[in-house]
């Protein structure tokens, strides 16, 4: 239990080394390890989706994941997420609809409505529903969440809408902001 | 928000606005600061073995093996740290004949339910305590479980405490005028029913959470932990581990859900400070989810037998219960579980006028995790039984169910209205809140739909519920019968040098938007910009002393206590601007930071400047002229014993008749919580309780064998609300403010969880009716419901 294994691994753009347990899991690692605790662990099984983060361009449980399987990985966590456009506008979106109360479900919530967005989602509300229903939440009742992920969404259409209509306008990209600069 | 202009109408309020909480950037951005999140030198982390039955006699304890582990720092049994702590025994004087055996925080001679804490590893990581918990050897001798409240509550059944003559911990009865003889006579229907509420629990998302630190050479421990009671966990760690109480200080940070579960004195929490104090050394421990589920508080549990009767006019004409709950080995500490029972006693049927009323409550110990308060404490039963009665007795006398309300709610015009149970209420608007309910759900159109759908073999139901909510409460809740638990809460205001307010208040944030609606009120109670206002809530050493939020206090006593202070303080600074302006202080007032004249709105003096002069050029001020720039103001409830809210909430469902699934197409709410101060913090707690009711009333329950083995102890297992199956829910405000205060506010915190049980309940029945069928358990399952519907098949 106690060996140890050495990985490196990128995360949020920062080149990472460690010695780790083979036991240890990645979100543990993440928090106990880097000092990065805005990923949250709710129930160590991968029912409640505090702890979802980006492995890679997926969004995993950081809970179901053992830290030497992140080797070689790209992990984006949560204090991350606002440098890609579609994470700024997400969390912007949560401030102004009130999307959170306690916030130890947001980090999870969050990269679930970022999946949900760059995939292509509606802003259909039973669609948005099925998809953030891997991620608990017990303070908001969920409305406000729906709201504000639906309303990202709505702005990009609408911002489509214009960019048809007015020729030259700048293309609104999903991508990484810094790709893009 | 109609109406004449008020005094929160000036330019630049915020009191009655949508304000976007300042710090829910930080939580977006991963910045949060919850206890897990706390690194400390020298930290070491502690796991518990607990027991794996619910009653059994500990006969030896082996830690040998657990010790020789490398990284374990400490191994402790029951009396290495029950001896370093003085019992605490959970009753109050007010609840006449309560009583409870003394706690300690782990089993020693004998374990009274599974998940009660034996031993304590502290090691290097919470991976390590977990492994020596695994060698940590426990010889038990079973005793008999004593789990079914009602068999608990017989005499001759087994005892869980033998020094008790019986398992009952606290009965009480309330009698008003004669019900049985009421109950008489050729025109009076009678309805009676047995209804079951399961136990559920709070299921905080970020769960129980500490990390203590103790200094031997100034003897100060500082608790970090995830509550909302800071003053009172000081109080009971100082009486308990006996420390002088100025030297304990309690940190609540950021709180990732509460409800009521982190409001108690926990076994393991209490042992988590004794640790530190032997070690030396800071420990945290996090309870894990199986831990959470198996040692937070439950709630609920009940079984209410209830009888109603209305005269042909469908006028209620007395109502009689009596309900048994069952509350696990010990009752909690220090706020007592008999406390849902008796809100239950004191408030069923308490929107309507009824002379005529019995109830009787019976408390029992039971070999199950322990039960005490959880969000809406009583109200989910109390609203269920007698609107369910409600709503029953009207078909039987083919009235309409908003029919039979109208001629039983209290009058809007009649308050105040002291209760059959001696409950006082005042400025309540049932009728108008069911009107704009009616008007908002487009009642009269459902029920032409139902008609149809039926006809087609779909079945809707439309279920309403009239409530109350106990807010903003007096020292007559808990403090009258000896717990150290504050009803006055104080708020102190600070002007600095750069002209920013500091606000720190005595009630505390775990999500609701606290720290806003404060800000809100100092902002505009003293006239600067909301950005210069910064709030503290949560910290022992900082904070005046007070209650915390619970009950629905924080809005209407902590909000009050911040406009009183920052009216004082608004008063001192125009003192001293007047004096340097050498004019009259009642010329000025401050408008967004700067001091102007109130005749013509010139501007006199930025308020930085003053800060300036008051903090550093103290020599142009004319001797006599002694500044505090901060005020103080401490405010309590003194006129009713509580602060009653009113609600009418009403459900649209579907029930499958094949599966027995429910699907919740609607939900409405109309609530008076009095002054809304930001409507979409508001908004949003009805929600989120009303969900939390939806969860008790269809999916959540702690589900025991008989042996007393809790069978559904994860996430997976225990069922929550999650997003695909909840509605969006519609909201609308009838405002009474409460002038108990200057705010006028009342609480909002509960209604919805206090409520929706009940909507539910009335609305499943409603669907279920032409089948000629009912259910009156919660929750409400497939299960539950397919045995309803064919009791003959299953």
């Amino acid at each position: 239990m106690s060996q140890k294994t050495n990985i490196a691994l990128s995360v949020n753009g920062e080149q990472v080394q460690a010695s780790v347990p083979a036991r240890l899991n990645l979100v543990d690692f993440l928090r106990d390890h880097l000092g990065l605790t805005g990923s949250h662990v709710g129930c160590e099984q991968g029912a409640c989706g505090a702890c979802t983060l980006s492995v890679d361009g997926v969004m995993v449980r950081g809970c179901l994941m053992l830290a030497v399987q992140a080797d070689g990985a790209n992990i984006i966590t949560v204090e991350a997420f606002g440098e890609s456009v579609t994470g700024e506008q997400l969390q912007q979106s949560f401030v102004e609809h009130n999307a959170l109360q306690c916030g130890f479900c947001t980090p999870g919530m969050l990269a679930s409505g970022i999946d949900y967005i760059e995939s292509g989602g509606s802003t259909d509300r039973t669609h948005i529903r099925k998809h953030i229903s891997g991620n608990y939440c017990r303070c908001t009742g969920y409305q406000s969440i729906v709201d504000a992920i639906a309303s990202v969404v709505e702005g990009r259409n609408s911002l489509a809408v214009e960019t048809k209509q007015t020729p030259g306008a700048e293309e609104s990209g999903t991508s990484n902001k810094r790709a893009g600069e | 928000m109609s109406g004449p202009l008020h005094k929160f109408d000036r330019p630049n309020s915020y009191i009655g606005r949508s304000v976007v909480r300042p710090d829910a950037k930080r939580l977006v951005e991963g910045q949060g600061n919850y206890v897990d999140d706390l690194q400390l030198p020298r930290m070491v982390h502690a796991a518990f073995v607990r027991s794996p039955y619910a009653h059994a006699k500990i006969i030896s304890i082996d830690t040998s093996n657990a010790k020789s582990v490398t990284g374990v720092v400490a191994v402790f049994v029951g009396n290495d740290i029950n001896s370093q702590v003085k019992p605490w025994t959970a009753t109050l004087t007010h609840l006449k004949g309560m009583r409870s055996p003394p706690q300690l925080p782990l089993a020693d001679a004998v374990a009274r339910w599974q998940g009660e804490p034996i031993v304590m590893v502290v090691a290097q990581s919470r991976a390590i305590a977990e492994d020596a918990c695994e060698l940590v050897e426990i010889e038990f001798e079973p005793l008999e479980p004593v789990c079914n409240t009602e068999i608990a509550a017989q005499r001759g059944t087994p005892l869980i405490h033998p020094e008790l003559d019986s398992n009952v911990a606290w009965e009480r009865e309330v009698v008003a005028g004669d019900a049985d003889t009421a109950m008489q006579g050729s025109d009076i229907t009678t309805l009676e029913r047995t209804f079951h509420f399961g136990r559920h629990t709070g299921v905080t998302l970020e769960s129980r959470s500490v990390v203590t630190e103790f200094n031997k050479s100034d003897d100060t421990l500082v608790f970090h932990y995830s509550g909302q009671a800071p003053h009172m966990m000081q109080a009971v760690l100082s009486k308990h581990l006996q420390l002088p109480e100025e030297n304990v200080r309690v940190v609540a940070r950021d709180v990732g859900g509460s409800f009521g579960i982190k409001i108690h004195t926990y076994g393991d929490e209490i042992a988590t400070a004794v640790a530190a104090r032997l070690l030396c050394r800071p420990v945290k421990f996090i309870a894990d989810r199986l831990e959470s589920f198996s040692s937070d508080i439950h709630a609920r549990e009940h079984r209410v037998h209830g009888k109603i009767a209305v005269n042909k006019n469908g006028e209620i004409v007395a109502l009689t219960f009596d309900d048994v709950t069952g509350i696990g080995p010990y009752s909690m500490y220090p706020r007592t579980s008999a406390i849902e029972c008796n809100q239950i006693l004191n408030l069923t049927g308490a929107p309507y006028k009824i002379e005529n009323y019995y109830a009787k409550g019976t408390v029992v110990f039971q070999n199950k995790n322990m039960m005490c308060q959880y969000r809406a404490v009583g109200h989910p039963v109390a609203m269920a039984v007698c609107d369910s009665l409600i709503e029953d007795v009207a078909h039987e006398i083919n009235m309409d169910v908003v029919d039979i309300r109208r001629r039983n709610l209290i009058a809007d015009d009649a308050y105040p209205v002291t209760s059959a149970t001696g409950m006082k209420f005042n400025e309540l608007s049932h009728h108008q809140s069911l009107d704009s309910l009616i008007a908002m759900m487009n009642y009269d159109q459902l029920r032409n739909d139902q008609k149809s759908d039926r006809a087609a073999g779909i079945y809707r139901g439309i279920g309403l519920v009239s409530m109350v909510e106990v807010t903003n409460p007096s020292p007559m809740f808990y403090g009258v019968g000896g717990a150290p638990i504050a009803a006055q809460d104080g708020a102190s205001i600070r002007l600095d040098a750069a002209g920013a307010l500091h606000v720190s208040c005595s009630v505390t944030e775990q999500g609701q938007g606290t720290n806003t609606i404060l800000a809100q009120i100092a902002a505009e109670v003293f006239g600067v910009d909301i950005d210069r206002v910064k709030v503290t809530t949560g910290d022992t050493a900082n904070v005046p002393y007070g209650g915390g939020t619970w009950a629905s206090r924080g809005a209407g006593i902590g909000g009050e206590s911040v406009l009183l202070a920052a009216k004082a303080l608004k008063d001192q600074v125009l003192d001293v601007a007047a004096s340097i302006l050498q004019t009259s202080a009642d010329s000025l007032d401050i408008d967004a930071g700067t001091v102007i004249n109130i005749a013509d709105g010139a501007e006199r003096m930025d308020l930085g400047e003053l800060g300036k002069i008051v903090y550093y050029r103290a020599n142009e001020l004319p001797p006599d002229i002694k500044p505090e720039l901060i005020a103080t103001r401490h405010y309590r409830v003194t006129d009713y014993p509580f602060v009653f809210t009113n609600s009418a909430m009403a459900a649209h469902v579907e029930v499958d008749v094949e599966t027995g699934f429910v699907k919740v197409l609607d939900f409405w709410v109309v609530e008076d919580c009095g002054r809304v101060i930001n409507p979409k913090l508001v908004d949003e707690q009805i929600r989120g309780g009303v969900v939390q009711g939806i969860g008790g009333a269809l999916y959540e329950e702690c589900l025991y064998d008989d042996d007393g083995q809790l069978l559904n102890a994860t996430m997976a297992d225990y069922l929550v609300p999650m997003a695909a199956e909840m509605p969006d829910i519609h909201i609308l405000h009838v405002e009474t403010p409460t002038t108990t205060s200057n705010l006028g506010a009342k609480g909002a915190g509960e209604a919805g969880t206090g409520g929706a049980p009940a909507a539910i309940l009335n609305a499943v029945n409603d669907a279920l009716r032409p089948l000629d069928t009912a259910i009156h358990q919660m929750p409400m399952t497939p299960e539950r419901i397919l045995k309803a519907l064919y009791p003959d098949k299953l």
